[in-house]
């Protein structure tokens, strides 16, 4: 099984707040991988918002070919922080030589260009990255986004977080939005693209579970955006039907519930929207979810959600003080980084529900 | 001596001979009365009999006559093998008993210059069926736990109507939620097994009726949405304009049968059919279309239709419609538009390499106009037709749904026309593995039709027993238009064998769906299959397993 947590918060947070959320949990998986999206990020990021940073495992070889390509399409680097890397014996980690967050202007050609176009243009310049370090096996392209960073790494999270320095807290390396997974793939071989988070566009989705519909989902997306690839993990149809749902067809939040797991049809019968209802259950009936799993997402602007099968056959948890919200598919997890908070405020998601978690961190429960 | 005609048709050629206990058999007459097609007579034999009334022996020869049950000697008479005498007879006298040396359709075509005729349906698969050798094999564990198919909900409805995809719905954004802001194609909901077109006409109005019956209460009283396709021959005009109708998709095919009653209809009607149906081929004999004889024409088929008392042959082809395009223009058009493009309309076709083709082409329709996907393999079929049609045309249904599925996927467009697939469904005897792993392959459901008949009482088989709906002397009533015949038929009982297989089949499909996992349709999951035939996995794609 996976782990998934996420914090979201009103202060820079260091990753060693997700690390430890996410370890507290350790019987709950294999320790055979850690992954972890950043955004909002602070530290040495924090003045750069607007320019996309490359995050990417690769040899050196792998970084010439990046960094040669990136200079053909125009884009020129203006900073770049390295994790501070402690190797020591009997670490279970399998490392790539070397690990890149780099900072990228814009090709000058662009830099009036629409945010739309831009937007096109990272994704596209990541596919044709990821493209080329496939073909020799030399590195993975995670994230290409502007107040983004990803890092995935195989190996036991403890000793990841020691091999990366993450336990040490840091004002460098901080941000108001993590996300992060314990354990890799069940399903195929462990490969790093398969852990999640995933990310795309500003999305970001991670979940514990089974996509029982993955072969539909798969066979659907694969023909509506040349940025739904990889299909590494049956659970990266869930990030796809989100872009897909929000960003693609400009659909509110709330539909990705109603097309991801629609209400049963002598529901939908009662609802005054049952028109729209029905229109979309046979529209994207091939981006239904069904089966087992928890998801978590973050949209490009910050909310964060949280949602779960039509069954509620994954468990998952909300907790939160003041200043920070936790999601975690324990809660044990929560009582490690949040011992304090009001636990009666804490929320058990139910199969029909999406909880919200806005930027001024209100925790919004909408039923579908 | 005597001599010899050995041309004759003879006892032995017949596909099926009486056997007969003369000891046994009482005179009762019941057999002669029952056997639809004259194929047994009452006549008187000759006996020998030595008897000895003494103490000691003393051999008397007694000659006798006595009456016997006979079997009829010709090729139009000749016993079908129904076994309707053996039912009947109380002393278990007589019954029928397949003669492997038959060879009465030989005969019959040498005898009479003509294709010999036959009903039931085609006799390629004796072996076993392809679904029958793919099983159900990613069962759900631990990581993703099977469903419980007592205590989980399950949502089983299927569509039939034009699909938009998601940016063509005519949706918009008004505070925040999305509503509708133009019309869009009609679409209903419904299960995804429909009971299929058979016409009033090919079957007794009695038949028809309570098909008709078992799917209203299915609707109404068991809450399972079962829509029933009327088949061409019209439809009853109190039921057109009662509020049944919705529960029925009414069919246009290639004789137009019945049309102008429902056209005639339609102002009075109260509620919309479920759909319309336009029948291009059915699979089991293409290309022969249906053959209904005059004598199954009765009065009240007559009116129904709107004929005169004659052979009813539908053509093969209709009449005028010879593309796509001219299809989508003519056909389409005035159907919708006749319903005031509330009602979805769909087209049946017969399974050929060419329905992908046509599926493709429906696709790409820009009018979005077509609803709804049929395509009917080679096995189904209550068939009144050639013996050479039935037997050797048509396509075998599954690869050939599994094409159309896969070409929509190629294009990204699956479910934008919902694939209904029938032909041989439930020739196993069980629908709901046979549905369940159709929609695996990418079906949006199934309909079925044969095995209707056979729940309402069909003595028939693929060896040839009975087999005889092309005669109009269909010995339990269910096609046939002969008043005495028909009164065989239990209306109330077989709306009820109908309703019970339905009950089953939906508590089937939901144990079939729980150990996958999914609690709704599983469309085009057919990573829940596998199959042990090699040949089977290629052409379907679905996993090998051995
Ligand atoms: S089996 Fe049927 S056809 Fe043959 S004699 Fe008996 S009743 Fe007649
Ligand atoms: S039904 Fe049986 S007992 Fe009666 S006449 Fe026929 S064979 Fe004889």
């Amino acid at each position: 099984m996976c782990r998934i947590g996420a914090i979201k918060s009103t202060e820079y947070i260091h990753p060693s707040w997700a690390l430890r959320l996410m370890r507290s949990q350790q019987k709950g998986h294999d320790n055979s991988g850690f992954a972890m999206v950043m955004q909002d990020l602070g530290g040495v990021f924090e003045g750069y918002k607007k320019y996309p940073i490359l995050s990417m495992a690769c040899t050196e070889q792998g970084m010439k070919i990046a960094e040669d390509m990136l200079y053909s399409i125009g884009f020129s680097r203006i900073g770049q922080w390295n994790p501070e890397i402690r190797p020591a014996a009997g670490l279970n980690i399998e490392p790539m030589p070397m690990y890149v967050f780099q900072l990228f202007h814009y090709p000058k050609h662009l830099r009036s260009a629409s945010d739309r176009e831009k937007e096109d243009l990272l994704m596209d310049t990541r596919i044709k990255l990821r493209r080329e370090l496939e073909k020799t096996g030399d590195g993975f392209v995670y994230s290409f986004w502007p107040d983004t960073m990803t890092l995935k790494e195989i190996g036991d999270p403890t000793d990841i977080g020691t091999y990366f320095n993450l336990w040490e807290e840091s004002k460098d390396f901080t941000a108001k939005v993590i996300t992060a997974q314990c354990r890799q793939n069940t399903n195929y071989d462990i490969v790093r693209y398969a852990a999640h988070p995933f990310f795309l566009q500003g999305y970001t989705a991670l979940a514990n579970g089974e996509n029982t519909f993955y072969e539909k989902n798969k066979h659907f997306q694969q023909g509506l955006n040349r940025g739904y690839i990889g299909f590494e993990s049956d659970s990266q149809c869930f990030l796809y039907t989100l872009h897909y749902i929000h960003r693609e067809l400009g659909w509110p939040l709330e539909y990705y519930k109603h097309t991801a797991t629609p209400l049963p049809f002598d529901e939908i019968e009662k609802r005054a929207d049952r028109d729209v209802l029905l229109r979309i259950r046979s529209s994207l009936a091939h981006l239904e979810i069904n089966g087992p799993n928890t998801i978590i997402g973050v949209l490009p602007d910050g909310t964060m959600f949280t949602l779960c099968d039509s069954k509620k056959l994954r468990p998952v948890v909300v907790g939160r003080t003041d200043t920070m919200v936790a999601i975690s598919s324990e809660v044990n997890g929560i009582n490690e980084i949040l011992p304090n908070r009001d636990w009666k405020q804490d929320i058990y998601p139910h199969e029909r529900e999406t909880v919200v978690i806005n930027n001024d961190l209100e925790v919004l429960r909408w039923q579908q | 001596m005597a001599t010899m005609r050995v041309n004759a048709i003879a006892r032995d050629d017949l596909q099926w001979r009486i056997v007969y206990k003369h000891d046994r058999c009482t005179m009762c007459g019941r057999c002669l009365a029952s056997c639809p097609f004259g194929s047994i007579t009452a006549g008187v034999e000759k006996r020998r009999k030595v008897i000895s009334d003494h103490l000691t022996p003393q051999p008397k020869v007694l000659f006798q006559s006595v009456p016997v049950i006979r079997q009829v000697i010709n090729h139009q008479d000749a016993c079908r093998g129904c076994g309707i005498c053996e039912k009947v007879c109380p002393n278990e006298a007589i019954a029928p008993m397949l003669n492997p040396h038959g060879r009465l359709a030989i005969k019959y075509r040498s005898a009479t210059a003509d294709g010999y005729k036959r009903g039931g349906r085609s006799n390629l698969n004796p072996t076993g069926s392809t679904l029958d050798k793919i099983v159900i094999g990613r069962i759900s564990q631990m990581t993703d736990p099977s469903l419980d198919a007592q205590r989980h909900t399950f949502d089983m409805l299927s569509p039939l109507g034009r699909v938009l995809p998601p940016q063509g719905l005519g949706l918009e954004l008004k505070d925040g939620k999305l509503i509708t802001s133009r019309p869009m194609p009609p679409m209903n909901w419904m299960y995804p097994i429909i009971i299929g077109d058979m016409s009033i006409g090919a079957l007794s109005t009695r038949m028809w009726e309570a098909l008709a019956i078992a799917t209203a209460y299915l609707n109404e009283e068991v809450g399972l949405p079962v829509r029933m396709c009327t088949g061409e021959g019209g439809v009853p005009g109190p039921l057109l304009r009662s509020r049944f109708v919705r529960y029925m998709i009414l069919q246009i095919a290639s004789g137009h049968f019945g049309w102008n009653r429902i056209v005639n209809n339609m102002a009075h009607m109260q509620d919309d059919p479920a759909g319309v149906l336009i029948k291009i081929g059915q699979g089991a004999k293409p290309g022969d279309g249906g053959m209904l004889q005059a004598k199954k024409v009765a009065r009240h088929i007559q009116e129904i239709r709107g004929v005169p008392k004659a052979d009813l042959l539908s053509p093969p082809n209709h009449q005028g419609l010879y593309s796509i395009e001219e299809s989508v223009q003519k056909m389409f058009l005035s159907l919708n538009a006749a319903f005031k493009f509330r009602v979805p309309v769909a087209i049946k076709v017969a399974a050929s390499v060419t329905s992908v083709s046509v599926y493709n082409n429906l696709l790409r329709d820009p009018y979005n106009i077509v609803g709804g996907f049929f395509i009917d393999g080679i096995s189904g079929g209550t068939g009144a037709a050639q013996d050479i049609s039935l037997d050797h045309t048509g396509h075998p249904i599954v690869s050939k749904l599994r094409d159309c599925y896969l070409a929509a996927v190629h294009q990204g467009k699956q479910g934008q026309i919902p694939l209904w697939a029938g032909g041989g469904m439930g020739q196993a005897g069980n629908l709901a593995a046979d549905a369940f792993k159709m929609i695996c392959l990418g079906a949006n459901g199934i309909f079925t039709g044969k095995l209707m008949l056979q729940i309402a009482g069909c003595v028939g088989q693929d060896n040839g027993k009975c087999n005889a709906c092309n005669t109009g002397l269909c010995p339990v009533g269910i096609c046939t238009q002969n008043p005495v015949l028909v009164k065989r038929l239990d209306i109330d009982k077989v709306a009820e064998n109908v309703v019970n297989y339905f009950i089953a089949t939906d508590q089937e499909l939901k144990k079939l769906m729980a150990p996958i996992g999914n609690s709704t349709l599983p469309v085009g999951r057919s990573d829940a299959l596998i199959t042990t035939d090699r040949a089977i996995a290629d052409k379907l794609n679905i996993p090998y397993a051995c």
